[in-house]
């Protein structure tokens, strides 16, 4: 667990990418080979269950810091992190251990069929023991994933450096359905085999976005183009009469979209289709907020199946008759895609349409579409690129419209978290909309917490300290002021939001210091945004 | 028959004592001002005359230029308009002292800043029993928890001398005064050679005749980068992203205060290294402090008063909260809102 701990603190500390590599090397070449799969694991979000929720956590470290709850919970508003709260609150005699991680880890998964007590004993013991890092980080384990910008790629970076294997590999053994507590070192890494490969995707080809102008990728006719869908990018594999469904985070959401087990018996087997799962209320496409009703639920009811059904948009063929096709050129792939897709009637997968065109313009008279189409831009694919892994330059990219945007009010403000504790953040923003008085009053519409500078956070947040109307827990009421310009990705209609509308990753463009509160727009202005569908062909 | 005026009152320009006339640590010029130390949000320009401590005068004036300025010993009671005023030291920076207001048997005391541990250079703080005691309280959280300062210099040390085998020099960032001569006065010179920011050079001159410490030698356009090398440098933290800063490459910086206990605060300003070192009360201390006074009334001025006040209420005290302009640790947090001093 020092070590982990060290690992931790290294990462946490720089934002030096090389210096995180050479830290996760060094750790994955001397470590124990059993609390080496842990760490990966727990990289890679595959952390065992929480054992203990949040709010007993709380309690039980209020208690054992001898300080009221409330106290406890305002620590935490100010800190911004439970974990780090807890590690700083409790007292300790830093009496210290030397179990491994993974014993940690085994205990975590033992203690969550525990009795409340037996889990107050056991956090009791180990907070006193620990040292105050190895508190924070042993608080973490259980609360949640560690926010230290180690991307699955750069972790497997470290790997391939330790190890020497390839990084592709690499990448494709750690996919999956693995059990960090089942699994070894040998058999999850090292070992070379061919079997239980059956459930593994291929790991996805990711695009960048458009570095420059269109016309600086040369010849036109050298491209095939795509709508970029709006949904969630999976792969449908089937093999051996079985269906796996991977989300693009590498997570297995077979049981998620029931409709796709009808491809067992209608697609041969050894076959891995890339696409995007998109809803298809109404036999149209919809909008992610559609999707959104299906993504948390792991049960799906028959009643929301029917509301909001949803279908695979294919891109590309990865696997064929059991081959991978990857290195095969893209135009030879998406033919076998279109042969083994034709016919399909009555299954819900449709193929991404491909399009062609003779010139650029066209190409960006194309993009101009997107929206009423659903879509987020454009796909260019080279036609003779293969399927590679990861996001790599120069054979896709990726198009998308620009964000729209409008101007909105700042109304209330939250601490953020992790780097940005202590700074009021997270702010909520407002329109203008007349009520049933005819008075004109500001409707919250979008929260949003990125997109200014180091230094203007501080400034408006030393004004937000300044101008607070009123506090409700974290959250506080500002004097209506300062418009700031909103950009986001789509909009539509929703029931549950008090504004009627949802925007769809709604971020800061800019801090219109130029305006005054009159001058930002009205929630009319917002509606008229709303995109009306056009037929597709 | 009117309502009895507080001793001291909570005004536009500052905590005012309406018998003496006088004010203390006001933000707004006034005509009397008593003055705790040497900090920019505690001795502000523009007053007609200033009582303060005689270590600090040079320190004001340093910062001031030609003011009109009286020194007053720890423990010498003076007596304005019938008013008794006497300053004990505070443990806060050097100079830095508390304010006693006694008139008519009623007592009052005013920390300025302070802290209970003694750091080596400033006076160590003293208990004052009174009956109403306004406190400041910049880390009133129970996150808040400094360990002995032997071991915190001992890390810096450590610290230092690694990244001297490593062919870095260590930019360590410290307000520039108070901080950087508490850092100063506990770096061990025996690793290296201690180089300073003129802010900082500027201000330890000031206080050198009052203090013993290490040989510092000053950066100028002229300082050589070879030279440098593997040294350490202590900067105001205005410094940290400067071009100033350029000329030490490779280096590696930390800054030492007591915002370094979060995390984020250190990811926030992109600072390699952070020792938690504070020249404030952390949160054991307060409520020793408090509870040693006895007093029945505390009033905090600025930190986390809300929070604090209210867990004193629970505790029992009579306590409340009253908006100043004091910025406690801010300062080291907020670059643009240091006073900007000449290189």
């Amino acid at each position: 667990m020092k070590k982990f701990s060290q690992l931790i603190k290294t990462l946490d500390g720089t934002n030096k990418t090389n210096v995180k590599v050479a830290a996760l090397a060094e750790y994955f070449t001397n470590a124990p080979d059993q609390d080496k799969v842990w760490t990966i694991a727990i990289l890679s979000h595959r952390r065992p269950p929480r054992p203990v929720n949040t709010t007993l956590l709380r309690e039980w470290a209020s208690e054992l810091a001898h300080i009221p709850l409330w106290l406890f919970e305002e620590s935490y508003h100010i800190v911004g992190d439970l974990a780090e709260t807890i590690a700083l609150v409790v007292p300790s005699d830093e009496s210290s251990t030397d179990k491994s991680l993974s014993a940690f880890l085994q205990e975590m998964i033992w203690l969550k069929a525990q009795s409340d007590e037996d889990k107050k004993a056991y956090l009791y013991r180990n907070w006193k023991q620990l040292d105050y890092y190895g508190r924070f980080v042993f608080t973490k384990l259980i609360t949640g994933g560690f926010r230290i910008g180690v991307s699955q790629k750069l972790m497997t970076r470290a790997l391939a450096k330790a190890t020497g294997i390839d990084e592709d590999i690499l990448a494709y053994k750690l996919m999956g359905n693995w059990d960090p507590n089942t699994i070894d070192f040998q058999d999850l890494i090292l070992e070379e085999k061919k079997s239980d490969y059956l459930s593994k995707p291929y790991p996805f080809y990711l695009a960048y976005a458009l570095e420059n102008e269109p016309e600086s990728l040369g010849d036109v006719t050298e491209w095939s183009f795509e709508h970029k869908w709006d949904g969630i990018r999976a792969q449908i594999i089937v093999r051996n009469n079985e269906l796996f469904t991977w989300s693009r985070g590498e997570e297995l959401v077979t049981d998620k979209y029931p409709e796709f087990e009808v491809f067992i018996g209608r697609l041969p087997n050894g076959t891995v289709i890339d696409g995007e799962i998109l809803p298809y209320p109404n036999k149209e496409i919809g909008t992610f907020n559609d999707l959104q009703t299906r993504i948390g639920r792991k049960n799906v009811s028959k009643a929301l199946l029917k509301k909001t059904p949803v279908i695979l948009k294919a891109y590309d063929l990865l696997e064929w008759q059991g081959e991978d096709i990857r290195t095969r050129p893209y135009s030879k792939r998406r033919n076998l895609l279109e042969k083994m897709v034709a016919g399909q009637d009555g299954i819900p997968l449709f193929l991404s349409e491909k399009m062609e065109f003779t010139s650029w313009q066209e190409v960006a008279e194309e993009r101009e579409l997107s929206r009423e189409k659903r879509s987020e831009g454009l796909m260019f694919k080279r036609k003779d690129s293969p399927y590679l892994v990861g996001r790599k330059k120069g054979d896709w990219w990726k198009w998308k419209v620009d964000p729209l945007t409008i101007d909105a009010v700042l109304t209330y403000a939250m601490r953020g978290h992790g780097r940005r504790s202590n700074l009021f953040t997270d702010y909520t923003f407002a329109l203008w909309n007349e009520n049933e008085e005819g008075e004109k009053e500001l409707v919250t519409f979008a929260k949003a917490y990125s997109g200014l500078t180091d230094a203007e956070f501080r400034k408006v947040d030393a004004w937000i300290k300044k101008n607070t109307l009123e506090r409700f827990g974290p959250v506080r009421s500002v004097t209506p002021h300062h418009v700031f310009e909103i950009a986001f990705e789509g909009i539509a209609e929703s029931k549950r939001h008090k504004s009627g509308v949802a925007t769809r990753f709604p971020r800061i463009l800019r801090w219109r210091k130029d305006k005054k509160i009159h001058e930002a727009n009205s929630l009319e202005d917002l509606k008229a945004l709303i995109p009306h569908t056009v037929e597709t062909e | 028959m009117p309502m009895k005026k507080p001793l001291l009152e909570f005004t536009e320009k500052g905590i005012y004592c309406h018998a003496a006339k006088v004010y203390l640590d006001p933000w707004k010029p006034v005509d009397k001002a008593i003055i705790t130390h040497g900090h920019a949000d505690h001795s502000r320009w523009g007053h007609k005359q200033y009582i303060t401590h005689p270590t600090n005068v040079p320190i004001i004036k340093h910062r001031l230029g030609d003011i009109e300025v009286a020194g007053k010993e720890w423990g010498e009671t003076f007596t304005v308009n019938g008013v008794k005023f006497t300053l004990y030291p505070a443990g806060h920076i050097i100079g830095s002292s508390q304010v006693r207001v006694e008139h008519k048997g009623e007592i009052w005391v005013f920390t300025g800043d302070y802290k209970l541990e003694n750091d080596g250079v400033a006076t160590p703080y003293e208990s004052i029993k009174c009956h109403t005691f306004i406190t400041e309280c910049t880390f009133g959280l129970p996150a808040f928890l400094w360990r002995p300062q032997k071991e915190v210099f001992k890390d810096i040390n450590e610290w230092w001398a690694q990244n001297k085998s490593n062919g870095q020099t260590s930019v360590l960032f410290g307000y520039s005064l108070g901080k950087a001569q508490r850092l100063l006065k506990h770096l061990d010179p025996n690793i290296g050679k201690i180089y300073t920011h003129g802010a900082i050079e500027n201000m330890t001159d000031v206080l050198r005749p009052m203090i013993d410490f290490p040989a510092t030698e000053r950066i100028t356009r002229d300082t050589k980068k070879e030279d440098i090398k593997g040294h350490m440098v202590i900067a105001p933290p205005s410094a940290h992203g400067s071009t100033w800063i350029r000329r030490m490459v490779p280096f590696v910086t930390a800054s030492a205060s007591g915002w370094m206990a979060f995390r984020g605060a250190r990811r926030r300003r992109a600072i390699d290294k952070g020792f938690v070192l504070s020249d404030h009360c952390d949160w054991p201390s307060l409520l020793e402090a408090i509870k040693e006074i006895g007093a029945e009334k505390v009033i905090c001025t600025h930190g986390y008063t809300d929070i604090f006040s209210r867990y004193l209420r629970d505790l029992g005290y009579d306590a409340r909260t009253e908006a100043t302009q004091f910025e406690g640790e801010n300062a080291e947090l907020n670059v643009e809102t240091e006073i900007s001093e000449s290189v």
